[in-house]
């Protein structure tokens, strides 16, 4: 059987406020696999996850984003979502008034296009609360509203279990948790990963990549991937940092 | 892709906007004249004392000139105003003697269900006058009244000259002057001392007839020790001429005593909203407001508390929602005239479409007043950059004995907000939808759930509409 590119991203050029951030990208992540993006500050990995996902202050100058065979370059945020895109932010908005429940009812709704079984649903909840080791109370607070940094990683991966994507987008899942949160966070994203499920990770640390073993790891310099490689690519860096890659762009 | 802007234009307001047929008993002349009071007063079959107060008020809605501050009120043109409109009804005790037409508009608004379910008693106003009242056995028998001010000027006329305008004279500004000139319908509400009311009243007033003013007046005495929740609700169907409401809320609370006024007002486009309301509060009495304003073309409304008795309370919780070609002035006003008083303010503002949304309130500490405290929070969200909203607050404090905190913040809707959870599959109107409601979901909490649900419902109609 062919692979076929869960996603697929063509010689990707973004701007953002009129500068050019990515320049010629070009990424495909198939079923099942696990890629992790790392490069320096400023690199534009965010601004690929941005744009992936359909963020309204990026523009797509030049090539294509395509998923699950379909071209969702011109799609709006909603519509990729309901696709099967699931983005977890760095720092998530706080919505005041509105709780993690409520929110996730309305999503899985949005989604699903089907009346939710609230029975069913609440269970679902609960296994996932502990699994992720998050009291129950917090299902009933305010969206992010006065979330540690570590409870609203947490967060995300609670709702990224609920949604249940098929590919998701981890930004920095990992950045500021103690070594029990990491744990945590690491065990809810392998209950949801199987053969049908990709994961596109961003991190700095080796912390996460303990327990999460990518199949790819992609190194993003100056608004383009220079380097594809398995996890040794990401071990050196850790040890040794960006410098020879900086050199590879310069030269 | 470029940045999108949106906007919510104006939408169908469904249940609110039915019209009926513009029948009514009577219909005074357009306008304001001696001869119109006289017939109105007639037709009442009012006191003399009664019939003299409304001409006096009339002569002092002469002589004032209008507010000199707030929103501009020329689409307001007195002589086009009918003052009064009869419906053609008596006022019945049973739903099934009311006429089909009329009962059939409180039906969708729910009014019969609301009574069946969990009211102790419903007053059901159309146009000028009240056209259904009834209240369960068991206050009655408690001595508890609540009927229309017609029959109350009539039946407890001792208790109404005692009490009357007397918390809000008709000099204090010309719409009052007006009320006082024309008054009509309205509810008459008296707690005797220590009885609890646990279940609520609620008074509907709806407005049907083109170009007409409504006036209803409503006054509640709160006897001491006793406790009352009353409910308040307004509507109209829109047209096109100009409609004004002029209402008077009067409220006595006693020694110990406590009430509760809850009102979601919502109003046609068409509507100029001047109403005022006021409550007076004796020692350790507790007064609570809450306050729901939406539609009218412009809303003055600032109600007022006096905590006149050492140790007497004041709650008040707003909510606004201003759209396009709105504007809503309103607040609330606080006197603390005794020691060890205390208030709470906490208002919300939407605005949308151009709507204005203005948080006006003033609070005053006079010199013999130590130890009070007031707490004021405002809070505005604005939907879009062609709205506006502001805060005018005022505090005049003459003891130095006193703790005043305040808190403002105005703000845009959140684009980030809007993105994170349109990256949970929510479109972006329900994104914006969730974001109002979570902005309203502390005012939400304080109504009693049927109210909460229609109030979402407002927000949601509100916020329905193309996005372009």
């Amino acid at each position: 059987m062919i692979e076929k590119g869960l996603l697929r991203i063509n010689d990707l050029h973004v701007n953002t406020e009129n500068k050019e951030i990515l320049r010629s990208l070009n990424l495909t992540v198939n079923k099942g696999e696990v890629h992790v993006i790392m490069g320096p500050n400023g690199a534009g990995k965010s601004t690929l996850m941005n744009v992936i996902m359909g963020h309204p202050n990026y523009e797509v100058t030049k090539g294509s984003i395509e998923f699950d065979a379909e071209d969702i370059t011109e799609m709006n945020t909603d519509e990729r979502a309901r696709k099967g895109i699931f983005l977890s932010f760095q720092t998530p908005e706080e919505v005041p008034g509105i709780t993690v429940e409520g929110m996730l009812k309305g999503a899985k709704f949005a989604i699903t296009g089907k009346p939710l079984k609230f029975f069913q649903f609440r269970k679902d909840m609960k296994e996932k609360l502990d699994l992720l080791h998050f009291d129950e109370s917090y299902a009933q607070r305010y969206l992010n509203v006065g979330f540690s940094g570590g409870e609203k990683k947490k967060s995300e991966i609670l709702q990224m279990m609920m949604l249940d994507p098929k590919l998701a987008i981890l930004d920095e899942i990992d950045s500021g948790l103690d070594v029990d949160a990491v744990r945590n966070v690491a065990d809810g994203i392998n209950h949801f990963l199987n053969e049908e499920k990709s994961l596109l990770i961003i991190t700095h640390s080796s912390k996460l990549l303990e327990y999460i073993k990518p199949d790819f790891v992609h190194v993003l310099t100056d608004g383009r991937i220079v380097k594809t490689g398995d996890a040794s690519v990401a071990e050196e860096i850790i040890n040794h940092g960006f410098t020879e890659y900086k050199e590879v762009v310069n030269s | 892709m470029a940045k999108k802007k949106t906007i919510v234009e104006d939408i169908d307001r469904r249940i609110y906007d039915i019209k009926n047929e513009d029948k009514f008993n009577y219909k005074s002349e357009k306008g304001l004249t001696k001869e119109i009071i006289l017939d109105i007063s007639r037709k009442k079959n009012e006191p003399g004392w009664m019939t003299d107060f409304r001409l006096k008020s009339l002569e002092t809605y002469e002589a004032m000139g209008l507010p000199t501050w707030g929103p501009n009120l020329d689409a307001l043109d007195m002589n086009n105003i009918v003052t009064y409109v009869k419906p053609d009804t008596e006022m019945k005790g049973d739903w099934s003697e009311v006429p089909d037409e009329i009962k059939d508009t409180f039906d969708k608004l729910g009014i019969p269900k609301a009574e069946h379910e969990y009211l102790a008693g419903v007053g059901a106003q159309y146009d000028s006058e009240v056209v259904y009242h009834s209240i369960k056995e068991e206050l009655v028998k408690q001595g508890v009244i609540y009927t229309d001010m017609e029959t109350a000027v009539r039946e407890y006329e001792d208790i109404i000259k005692q009490y009357f305008m007397k918390l809000v004279p008709p000099n204090d500004h010309k719409f009052v002057a007006l009320h006082g000139a024309v008054w009509s319908g309205g509810s008459f509400v008296y707690v005797p001392e220590g009885v609890q009311v646990d279940i609520p009243l609620q008074s509907y007033f709806r407005s049907n007839s083109p170009g007409a003013g409504q006036f209803e007046h409503t006054l509640i005495i709160v006897e001491k020790g006793a406790k009352l929740h009353f409910i308040e609700g307004c509507s109209a169907p829109k047209y096109n001429v100009t409609n004004l409401h002029a209402g008077c809320v009067e409220l006595y609370v006693k020694e110990d005593a406590s009430l509760r006024y809850s009102t979601i007002e919502n109003w046609s486009r068409n509507m100029m909203n001047l109403n005022t309301k006021r409550a007076t509060v004796d020692k350790n009495g507790t007064i609570e407001w809450i306050s729901g304003s939406f539609g009218s073309k412009v809303s003055m409304l600032y109600p007022m508390s006096i905590l006149k008795g050492e140790g007497a309370k004041s709650e008040f919780t707003g909510i606004s929602f201003a759209g396009k070609g709105q504007v809503l002035d309103t607040g609330t006003k606080v006197v603390h005239a005794a020691p060890y008083t205390s208030s709470t303010i906490n208002t919300k503002s939407i605005s949308k479409g151009g709507g204005e949304a203005i948080y006006r309130g003033s609070v005053k500490v006079t010199s013999n007043a130590h130890h009070s405290q007031s707490t004021i929070s405002c809070e505005s969200l604005m939907l879009d950059d062609i709205s506006r909203s502001d805060t005018i607050p005022a505090l005049d404090i003459m003891n130095d004995e006193v703790t005043i905190g305040h808190e403002a913040k105005i703000g845009r809707i959140s684009d980030e907000a809007i993105f994170y959870l349109m990256t949970r599959g929510i479109s972006e109107e329900e994104a914006k939808a969730m974001i109002v409601r979570g902005f309203a979901e502390p005012i939400a909490k304080e109504l009693p759930l049927e109210y909460a649900v229609e109030m979402n419902n407002l927000i949601k109609l509100e916020l329905e509409g193309s996005i372009g």
